[in-house]
């Protein structure tokens, strides 16, 4: 019963994929899920947060960038060796696809208190206002959009052993 | 010929402090303190201590910083001290009257003062901090304008008093009629906010001595201020740092001689008890 319900779900998302790849394509992408309606289960966010796979390169981008993701800012990643200034803070992110699935990897950037606890330094990056005193110009706004989050998973993805 | 003067007794000074000053080890290599300071780390005072040692922000910086500090003469803060020095004797207001009219010797009436501030005011009926009393006594005893804050007076006339109490072991009162702003000071720094949603203690309490990106981080403590940053190309307060903090996190920085930073120095004056002042202090 619960496999038939498994399945069922798989296919699902399968055909929800091949409907976003069309629509891809068409150049209609539907909109982003809305932060508030975003549910990690077992610490797990399996589906994309766009419909779609995001993109390596950019990833990179929104990983090192300051008034991205800023992740070089507390992580370690041999990856980007070049870059001068790697934080100490969290644990080096070198090898970290072999630690974390996909899913696992999307739960920890979405909501990262969902899944290290209430008391982790790391911002959550697709969470919007639930803090205090949140300055006017990010009212509304999470750190990073449904695309850039969705690019930086894809990017942590090649982080492989 | 002051200029030369100068340089000649700076290049002699760093001699002397290499040969006189005890050394600090850090990383295996003995460093010069900062003139007029004998440790830069003390043990908590107090059972309740979030931190098992108490380090200045001094013990952080790169070796050039460090070396910037520890001779008055190479401290660019030290332009801010001597216009305070000058505005210490300067005539101002309808009660025709300097601060010297009434406090003499700055090296001995304000030896301490340096170190106790905030301070219970009973007649304000609520602490004051080093700004808020120099423009207290402004006000009320020169008849004079008020300061801004940040301006290059306030500031100038801030860093003069405090370096008069420099390697004075910080003690603010934090009992009595100061419990609730030590109280509330304690509050703010344990709250997060802002969209990246952090504390203080988030950094300073949990992360010190640890590589955010090209900063390393500090107990955050505050025997150092007023400080000069390169970051700023001049001299500034602590409350301005505090501002620094909260806009880094995307927060809604609370206003500079505001109740709220008012009780947050009092707190982290608490965590620093036992530092020597270190005023003015050389920073990145
Ligand atoms: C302010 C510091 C900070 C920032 C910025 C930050 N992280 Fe983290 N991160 C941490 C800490 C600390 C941990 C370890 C969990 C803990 O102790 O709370 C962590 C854990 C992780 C982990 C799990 C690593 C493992 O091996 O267990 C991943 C993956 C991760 N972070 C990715 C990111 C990415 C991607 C970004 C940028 C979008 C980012 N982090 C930004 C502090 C940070
Ligand atoms: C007419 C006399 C008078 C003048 C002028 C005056 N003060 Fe004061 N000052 C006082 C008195 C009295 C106190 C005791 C606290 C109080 O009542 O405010 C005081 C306290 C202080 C303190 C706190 C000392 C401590 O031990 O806590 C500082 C710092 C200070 N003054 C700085 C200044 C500065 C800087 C100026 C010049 C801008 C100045 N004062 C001008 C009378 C004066
Ligand atoms: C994202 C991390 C972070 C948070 C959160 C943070 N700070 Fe800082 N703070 C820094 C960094 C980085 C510096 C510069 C390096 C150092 O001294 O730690 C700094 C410096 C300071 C300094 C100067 C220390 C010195 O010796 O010059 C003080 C004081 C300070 N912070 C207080 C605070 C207070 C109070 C709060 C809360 C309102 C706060 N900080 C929140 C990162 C942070």
């Amino acid at each position: 019963m619960q496999s038939r319900h498994t399945t069922g779900l798989k296919l699902f998302a399968s055909l929800g994929a091949l409907a976003v790849s069309i629509g891809f394509a068409a150049g209609a992408v539907a909109a982003p899920i809305a932060p508030q309606d975003v549910k990690i289960v077992d610490h797990k966010i399996d589906a994309s947060l766009t419909g779609a796979a995001g993109n390596v390169e950019a990833g990179k981008k929104w990983f090192k960038g300051r008034k991205a993701g800023n992740c070089l800012a507390c992580h370690e990643n041999s990856d980007m060796a070049s870059e001068a200034f790697h934080g100490e803070i969290g644990p080096s992110l070198d090898g970290v696809a072999g630690r974390y699935s996909e899913g696992q990897l999307r739960a920890i950037l979405v909501n990262s208190k969902a899944v290290f606890g209430g008391e982790t330094i790391m911002p959550s990056f697709y969470r919007a206002n639930f803090g205090h005193r949140i300055a006017k110009s990010f009212k509304d706004k999470t750190i990073l959009s449904a695309e850039q989050v969705e690019d930086v998973v894809a990017y942590l993805k090649t982080l492989g052993e | 010929m002051e200029l030369k003067n100068k340089a000649t007794v700076s290049a002699l000074g760093v001699a002397f402090a290499a040969l006189l000053v005890p050394g600090l080890l850090a990383g295996g290599e003995a460093l010069a303190l900062p003139e007029g300071i004998e440790t830069v780390k003390v043990a908590p005072t107090s059972k309740d201590h979030p931190l098992d040692e108490i380090l200045s922000g001094w013990h952080f910086r790169s070796p050039e910083t460090q070396a910037l500090q520890e001779d008055d003469f190479e401290n660019p803060a030290f332009l801010w001290v001597e216009q305070g020095e000058e505005l210490w004797s300067t005539v101002e207001g309808a009660a025709n009257k300097s601060c010297s009219s009434c406090h003499d010797d700055a090296s001995e009436t304000m030896a301490t003062a340096g170190a106790n501030m905030p301070k219970w005011n009973e007649a304000l009926g609520k602490p004051v901090n080093l700004e808020q009393q120099i423009n207290h006594c402004r006000t009320e005893r020169m008849e004079a304008d008020a300061w801004k804050w940040e301006s290059t007076q306030l500031l100038a006339m801030t860093a003069y008093v405090r370096n008069q109490s420099r390697g004075e072991p910080v003690a603010v009162q934090t009992d009595g009629p100061m419990k609730p702003w030590f109280e509330k000071g304690k509050d703010i720094y344990y709250t997060r906010v802002g969209q990246l949603d952090m504390a203080c203690s988030s950094c300073h309490e949990g992360y010190y001595g640890q590589q955010i990106r090209a900063d390393r981080l500090s107990q955050g403590q505050t025997n150092g201020f007023p400080t000069y940053r390169f970051k700023w190309q001049k001299i500034g307060s602590l409350h301005r740092r505090f501002k620094g903090c909260m806009k880094n996190i995307r927060a809604t920085p609370y206003k500079v001689g505001s109740d709220e930073f008012l009780a947050l120095e009092l707190y982290t004056a608490w965590r620093g008890q036992g530092l020597p002042v270190e005023a003015p202090a050389v920073r990145q």
